[in-house]
């Protein structure tokens, strides 16, 4: 079977849940080897093997961590002429996608950004759907030229657990002067608690306008946390100040795809759809109901929200206990 | 200093957009056009940056001759001349390729910075800026919500979802920005006045030594083979809040296994 690469997203020793994402698809068309950058490959291994990853290569240096995307680039680029694989699948995060494109003009490749599906055509090639203009068109599309280098979408995609032998397989690869030019002297964390990622969540809650304030949007948090969920927020109350920036869902945003997402106060304007159109049930809580969001909602309540949400979270604090 | 600032023109998100029936490209002529609108942060950051250090402002684009009007938009901000790079045959050019043609002239022009929007609402790619670092050789200083440079060394906050990184290199470099960056100034009428007199250089092809068989779908390396429209979404279940909304909503997700 023709072997695949994928790029494993990780902190330290923990495996995200999108690589298992790609995993899971890599597996449909061939074999799939994981890309370990950096420490704690064995830590990771158990769950790699999980998932079916058949190898896995281990390049255990600092430089990965120290210098922007580019040595990242590098190190697949080489793995691409080595191991000559039939795709390469990147997390389509921002870093992913940048990956991707460094690694598609080293190899002279096609690169598919944001893919939410991978099927085979005839001819034996993939073909990778995407979802553009906020959702309102499906494409199929294909590379014809080089390795297809696809960045897949996190969420879009079911883990499925498969075993494999996870084979640590340490490579070697000279990183050189000109891929660390843009060196990382810094980490500013936010305080966001212990939530999930936005775009790794399987539940996503979002506020907007109609929280009235940034105060207000402790209620949200505090319906996220009831359900585990990460937090989002519209661009107008990013844009009030009411929630940091890296947490709007949108156009100029986050695109998220979670399993649930729910609106609250947010009117469903076309740009923040864009961010938030393909996730797979929506719930809606707005006063007005002409609000164009519950043209998407599986399920939608009227009314205001902050006498709804109070009661939904303690209904939901109810259902937990008994 | 000499600022370089990529602006590229997209289909406005309020018209409805739509790929071509024949080729599968975008239908650039279905949808009110409009200037990307990162690329207004983009065109900001480099005039404040030319306040600061001093030196020109060149906008460049790639499009068709409509694109014309967001570079006259974006030398009525108070950039100072335009390179338009336009051809019949750079039609339905992927990412790989508009990289290709992008570093070309950014080659000509020369730089010290080039400064992009970090992704646009059309092909939400959001990896040029990436490809036109690996292509230049020079450092990709790439989701910009702060950019510091004394005109040799340059820093800036590149934005994650954690909070930020800081991330240092030396000059030239490529810089994409986020919104979070500045609050983009509005066209004066003096603005819009002087833009009309602006220099704007229009290259074909030919003028950048390329050909048309290394531009457009014919050279693009990735293809649309098919598209659909989404079917619309099934109606669903729609309840007005009598005291008992939040209740409602807590069956549903239970019913759904949420809860
Ligand atoms: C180029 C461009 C890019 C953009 N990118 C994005 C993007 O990435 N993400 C994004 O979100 N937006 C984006 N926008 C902005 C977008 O057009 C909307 O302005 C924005 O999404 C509106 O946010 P909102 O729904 O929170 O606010 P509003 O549209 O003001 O809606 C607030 C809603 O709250 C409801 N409400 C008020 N009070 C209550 C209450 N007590 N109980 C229940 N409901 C209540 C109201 O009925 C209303 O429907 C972009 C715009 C442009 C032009
Ligand atoms: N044809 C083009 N001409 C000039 N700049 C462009 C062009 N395409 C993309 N850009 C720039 O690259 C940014 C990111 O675009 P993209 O990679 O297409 O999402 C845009 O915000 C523009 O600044």
């Amino acid at each position: 079977m023709a072997e695949i690469l994928v790029l494993a997203e990780h902190d330290g020793e923990t495996v995200k849940k999108v690589t298992t994402e790609l995993l899971t698809l890599a597996r449909v068309h061939g074999e799939p080897s994981v890309v370990w950058t950096g420490d704690g490959a064995e830590g990771g291994r158990d769950r790699l093997a999980e998932f079916g990853a058949a190898k896995v290569y281990v390049a255990d240096s600092p430089d990965y961590a120290d210098y922007v995307v580019a040595p990242k680039a590098e190190l697949l680029a080489h793995l691409v002429t080595v191991k000559a694989p039939a795709a390469v699948l990147i997390a389509a995060t921002s870093e992913g996608r940048e990956i991707a494109g460094r690694l598609a003009v080293k190899t002279g490749s096609g690169v598919l950004t944001d893919v939410i599906g991978l099927a085979a055509d005839d001819a034996g090639g993939l073909v990778g759907e995407q979802s553009i203009f906020g959702g309102a068109i499906t494409v199929q599309s294909r590379v014809r030229t080089g390795t297809p280098i696809i960045a897949v979408r996190p969420n879009a995609v079911t883990p499925v657990p498969a075993a494999g032998p996870a084979e640590i397989e340490p490579v070697q690869v000279e990183i050189p002067a000109s891929a660390k030019t843009a060196r990382l002297t810094g980490k500013v964390v936010a305080e966001r608690g212990e939530r999930p990622e936005l775009t790794e969540a399987s539940i996503v809650v979002s506020g907007g306008r109609g929280l009235g304030s940034g105060e207000h949007f402790a209620l949200i948090e505090q319906l996220a946390d009831s359900l585990g969920a990460a937090v989002g927020a519209s661009r107008a109350a990013t844009d009030a100040g009411w929630y940091p920036h890296q947490f709007q869902v949108g156009q100029t945003g986050k695109t998220v795809s979670p399993q649930l997402y729910m609106a609250i106060g947010i009117s469903g304007a076309i740009q923040h759809r864009a961010g938030m159109q393909t996730s797979k049930t929506i719930m809606v809580v707005n006063k007005d109901p002409e609000a164009p969001i519950f043209e998407l909602a599986d399920f939608g309540v009227v009314g205001d929200l902050f006498k709804v949400v109070p009661q939904l979270i303690e209904e939901i604090g109810k259902r937990a206990e008994g | 200093m000499n600022i370089v600032v990529l602006v590229k023109q997209v289909p406005d998100t309020w018209s409805e957009r739509r790929l071509r029936a024949d080729d599968s490209t975008l239908d650039r002529d279905a949808a009110d056009a409009v200037i990307n609108e990162l690329d207004d942060y983009a065109i900001e950051e480099g005039l404040r940056l030319q306040e600061a250090h001093g030196g020109e402002v060149t906008i460049v684009s790639m499009g068709p001759q409509k694109a014309a009007d967001a570079i006259r938009k974006a030398l009525s901000m108070g950039a100072d001349k335009a390179v338009h790079v336009t051809d019949e045959a750079l039609r339905g050019s992927d990412g790989l390729v508009t990289s290709a043609v992008l570093a070309s002239v950014l080659g000509r022009t020369g730089f010290d910075l080039v400064i992009l929007g970090s992704e646009s609402t059309d092909a939400r790619m959001g990896t040029l800026a990436a490809m036109l670092a690996e292509r230049l050789g020079v450092p990709q200083m790439s989701f910009a919500s702060k950019v510091e440079t004394d005109g040799s060394k340059i820093t800036i906050h590149r934005q994650a979802d954690y909070g930020y990184d800081t991330v240092e290199g030396a000059l030239p470099a490529v810089v994409s920005v986020v919104e979070k960056i500045n609050e983009p100034r509005y066209p004066s009428f003096k603005g819009i006045m002087a833009a009309k007199k602006k220099p704007v250089e229009t290259l074909s092809l030919a003028d950048l030594g390329m050909d048309a068989s290394q531009a457009g779908l014919a050279a693009s390396a990735t293809q649309v083979v098919s598209f659909a429209n989404r079917p619309p979404r099934a109606a669903g279940t729609i309840v007005t809040d009598e005291g008992d909304g939040g209740a409602k909503a807590a069956e549903f997700l239970a019913s759904r296994k949420f809860i």
